[in-house]
């Protein structure tokens, strides 16, 4: 039987704010374990929250920019279940009155675009870290409550997904959603980011859901991909056998690739959600909706169609470069210092994308800066530099963090324009080539590029083109 | 000069200021008195002598140097050891705080402070404020100062016999269902619980959150408006904290006679005298309402109908929150811990089973039901729902009436034990009080007059929302009527 999968996923996505969303404590990563925690967030009895509403702010924006309708009046909740990690014995949530609703996510997959639709998107805290030692003699688990209090939205997607490769796209295009408007670092790594999926198989065609499982524990895009896919397996792998999915939640295990049934007493199935009484109900006026709205920055759609009109970019070129905002933001200024938005276009999108794919890192975490690809593209414009040269410039560059003039007085990599030692090149070349000479002589003109090349390959690269292009044709007459 | 812990606020303040007495010979009086009476009666789990008699010192140093000085400077305030005071022991009655000691001060705290007032130790009460009697603290009953065979009323009892026995001037308890009001009736003293969010719950540990409210004892109306005046006011670290002055400073009603102007009207819940109510009680409260009337003003019946479901919707609303309030108290970070489980959940288990008493763990347990899915509905959500019709009701009747008068507790003070072993009995104490919590109104419970056996009883003004001076004010008003012990 063909089946088809039914996936949604629960993104949680820290809020890019300095303090935390109950207490004054910094969010700032890497700290010192519990280091930055105050009776607040530590669950000391007595104490209140009082919400940040920069936090609000952040979650506002990112209604706004999947579409969604900001509710005006939401109600924050208590979800209550006993861990180390949760100081207070509940979470401070959203529940039955989200901030947000409704909206969707534009995914690109092969060359197809598809919108899916987001259920919800509410407030949340974070909950601490627990640590449990390994070791014989070890007895115990440690807390670090540095998270505790963490501001986060919850988005929940429509079960609107029908692939492991769909649901990647969705997180790449969600992802780049947050970042550009700055909601959240959205960095998976640093636990900024954060999804569970839930899915569920049915035969092709059929209307009603077959029974879910919830999986957790993936740490990047490409384990929720992947978990997917088993998952997918399995479940159709019991169907098939004549046995029923049972409901439950999954754990993903990255070494074994495989997943695995959560232990009973880490979950509990009844949170006993109420209204929070120590915080009144979150009110959004229509003027402070206004006024995030208009702080909005361009998204990454609106963002594409601008460098097509105003840099005259191809479409894909035009993708690609906005892919990220700190992409796009590297494109512009590189553009910026040396407006020629073509070639800046295809160095990134050829180059630097190749260096990135081959470190795996980040445009942040690339070595040359934006101004120094600029500077090293003025070079090659003002002819100091070869086509070649450039190439390996930039690669030693990527590599050292040099500038371009560092590296070009260290390889001494000067481009060969003194006219007396290329007139003698070019005079060479041509007594070589006669077959070529007479050619070009009788109107072949296009044969400049031939005598041109093997010019500058005669001078190990170092000729510079134009001052060997202008000796060519002052040679063979004209 | 007499005894001065038998003086009033009010009246000992101008002996301070004109310097005729020094606060250090006031707390010293109430310390006497402490030393005398505390251990026996229970009143305080810790006594503040050191730190009290220091504040006094400097207080009076103040005086002398002709620098400005606090509102309630020089007086001795007891405070209820649910409220966190930095560095001094705050239990709440419980054996699972009896080692925590707060890293901050309340915000009521704080103000007590910068009004120069001398905190003069924390007072007993029942376990995390539930109980009615004040015999559910994990250090004792406290007993009854006016007969110490019976209970001085809870949870705030503690405090209630402190100002009784003239251990000190004022006092703070809480009233999450009358916690204040009903021992205060109970003692023959005044008890004011002020409009929900009048002052800020910050450093008040919770019990049931959209009930609980910190509230004065004091000896008349006139020293309760002193120190509502203090410890009220907006607070930006509770959310529920409101905006607005509630009082009116300094208090113009104290020149010439606290004038209620005599189209004034007061209402009388008829679900104020249904069965249960204690005859000389009924009579008492009766006496006294014939007096508002012969004294000009208006008086009208009323009725509201939802106070019948006041106690059940009470009992569902508070337990819920105290089952989630309690949930902090796991052994992992403050508090007590066993020493002997097998794992995290033992951890918890044993824990919270030798760190709590009895009430508390029947209300975490009645709370968690009412939450549970398939259970919300019919509990949690309908008593939310009739909650807001009792509010909706609250709101016609001030239409029609300025205030309501009645009973603050069915019968006077009941013996230690007599309602241990039931607990609903014990909780029907709480009937004419709770519809209070669960509205967020202001109400004071005045002492009403004694039965045969000279045990005092106490009659209830509650006013509408934010009118917290005016209550006050007709407290005073029934005051000068002579309706006194
Ligand atoms: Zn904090």
């Amino acid at each position: 039987m063909e089946y088809e999968s039914v996936i949604g996923l629960e993104v949680h996505a820290q809020l890019d704010t300095a303090a935390k969303i109950f207490c004054g404590c910094s969010t700032e990563f890497g700290a010192e374990g519990n280091s930055q925690t105050c009776p607040i967030c530590l669950g000391m009895p007595g104490v209140l929250p009082v919400l940040n509403k920069r936090a609000v702010e952040l979650a506002l924006r990112s209604i706004l920019a999947v579409g969604g309708q900001v509710q005006p009046k939401s109600i924050f909740a208590r979800k209550n279940y006993f861990y180390p990690d949760l100081p207070k014995g509940y979470q401070i949530s959203q529940y039955e009155r989200p901030l947000g609703t409704g909206g969707s996510v534009t995914v690109h997959l092969d060359g197809l675009a598809k919108r899916v639709g987001i259920t919800r998107i509410h407030l949340e805290e974070d909950a601490g870290k627990s640590f449990h030692p390994e070791g014989r003699a070890i007895e115990y688990s440690l807390v670090d409550v540095n998270r505790c209090g963490v501001p986060l939205i919850e988005i929940v997607s429509e079960p609107e997904i029908r692939s492991p490769e769909e649901a990647y796209a969705y997180l790449v295009a969600l992802k780049q959603i947050l970042q550009y408007t700055e909601v959240s670092r959205a960095d998976m790594e640093k636990g900024k980011l954060r999804c569970d999926a839930n899915v569920s198989v049915r035969p092709k065609g059929q209307k009603e859901f077959g029974t879910k499982t919830e999986l957790k524990n993936m740490n990047s895009f490409r384990a929720v991909q992947k978990a997917l896919e088993v998952e997918i397996a399995r479940q159709i792998k019991i169907i098939d056998s004549g046995g029923k999915v049972v409901q439950e939640t999954l754990l993903w295990d990255e070494d074994r690739q495989a997943v695995a049934p959560m232990r009973a007493k880490e979950f509990s199935d009844d949170y006993r959600y109420f209204p929070e009484p120590d915080l009144l109900p979150l009110e959004v006026s229509m003027d402070w909706l206004e006024s995030v709205r208009k702080g909005l920055p361009e998204l990454p759609e609106a963002r594409r169609r601008r460098f097509i009109e105003v840099f005259s970019l191809s479409d894909y070129d035009a993708s690609l470069l906005t892919s990220e905002r700190a992409i796009a933001d590297y494109y512009e200024t590189a553009v910026g210092l040396y407006p020629n938005p073509k070639m800046v276009a295809n160095w990134i999108n050829v180059e630097v994308f190749r260096f990135l794919k081959e470190k795996k890192i980040f445009i942040d975490d690339l070595k040359v800066p934006a101004a120094e690809l600029a500077a090293l593209l003025k070079k090659l414009d003002s002819s100091s530099l070869s086509n070649t040269m450039a190439k390996e410039v930039l690669a030693a560059m990527v590599e050292t963090g040099k500038t371009v003039e560092a590296v070009v007085a260290q390889k001494g990599l000067v481009q060969e324009s003194d006219e007396a030692v290329l007139d003698g090149w070019v005079r060479e070349v041509i007594s070589a080539f006669p077959k070529q000479r007479e050619s070009y002589k009788a109107g072949k003109k296009q044969l400049l590029g031939f005598f041109v090349g093997e010019t500058v390959k005669k001078s190990g690269g170092k000729a510079n083109p134009k001052l060997v292009s202008t000796l060519v044709k002052k040679h063979l007459g004209e | 000069m007499g005894e001065l812990n038998r003086k009033k606020a009010w009246e000992l303040l101008s002996l301070l200021d004109t310097k005729e007495i020094s606060a250090v010979e006031l707390t010293q009086s109430c310390l006497a008195e402490i030393d005398r009476s505390g251990k026996k009666l229970n009143s305080f789990i810790t006594v503040l002598s050191d730190s009290a008699l220091e504040k006094a010192r400097e207080v009076d140093v103040k005086r002398s140097k002709g620098l400005p000085v606090g509102r309630l400077a020089g007086v001795p305030v007891a405070v209820k050891d649910i409220l966190c005071t930095k560095g001094v022991r705050t239990t709440c009655g419980s054996r699972i705080l009896q080692n925590f000691f707060p890293p901050y001060d309340a915000t009521v705290i704080r103000k007590l402070k910068e009004a120069d007032a001398v905190v003069i130790g924390k007072t007993n009460m029942d376990e995390f404020a539930m109980g009615s009697s004040t015999e559910h603290s994990a250090f004792g009953p406290t007993l009854n100062p006016i007969d110490p065979a019976r209970v001085p009323g809870g949870s705030s009892g503690g405090s209630a016999a402190a100002v009784t026995a003239h251990q000190t001037i004022l006092a703070l308890g809480t009233d999450t269902g009358g916690s204040v009001r009903q021992p205060a009736s109970l003692c023959g003293i005044a008890g004011f619980r002020p409009t929900y969010g009048a002052v800020s719950r910050y450093g008040l540990v919770a019990f049931a959150s959209s009930l609980d409210q910190i509230s004065p004892f004091a000896k008349d109306a006139r020293d309760l408006w002193l120190i509502s005046d203090v410890i009220s006011g907006h607070d930006r670290r509770d959310s529920t904290s409101i905006p607005e002055r509630l009082f009116d400073y300094p208090y113009s009603g104290f020149k010439g006679k606290a004038g209620l102007p005599k189209t004034t009207r007061f209402g009388i819940p008829k679900e104020f005298w249904g069965e249960g109510l204690a005859p000389e009680v009924r009579e008492a409260v009766r006496g006294t309402i014939d007096k508002v009337s012969k004294a000009g003003y208006e008086v009208e019946e009323v009725s509201l109908p939802a106070l019948s479901a006041g106690i059940a919707v009470y009992y569902i609303i508070c337990t819920a929150e105290a089952s989630s309030n309690l949930a902090r108290y796991d052994g992992v970070k403050y508090g007590v811990r066993v020493n002997d489980y097998a794992d995290l959940f033992e951890m918890y288990a044993k824990t919270r089973a030798a760190g709590f008493g009895a009430e508390v763990k029947r209300r975490i347990i009645l709370g968690t039901y009412v939450l549970s899915a398939g259970y919300y509905d019919a509990y949690y959500l309908k008593a939310q729902k009739v909650r807001a019709v009792m509010k909706k009701e609250f709101a016609e009747v001030f239409k029609k009436v300025d205030f309501l008068l009645g009973p603050t507790t069915p019968s006077a003070a009941f013996k230690l034990g007599e309602k241990t072993d039931d607990p609903l009995e014990m909780y029907l104490n709480d009937i004419y009080t709770v519809p209070v919590n669960l509205v967020g109104v202001p109400a004071v419970s005045i002492p009403c007059g004694k039965n045969r056996e000279g045990l005092p009883m106490g009659l209830q003004i509650i006013g509408p929302q934010k009118k917290d001076e005016i209550v006050l004010k007709a407290a005073i008003m029934l005051e000068s009527l002579g309706i006194k012990l």
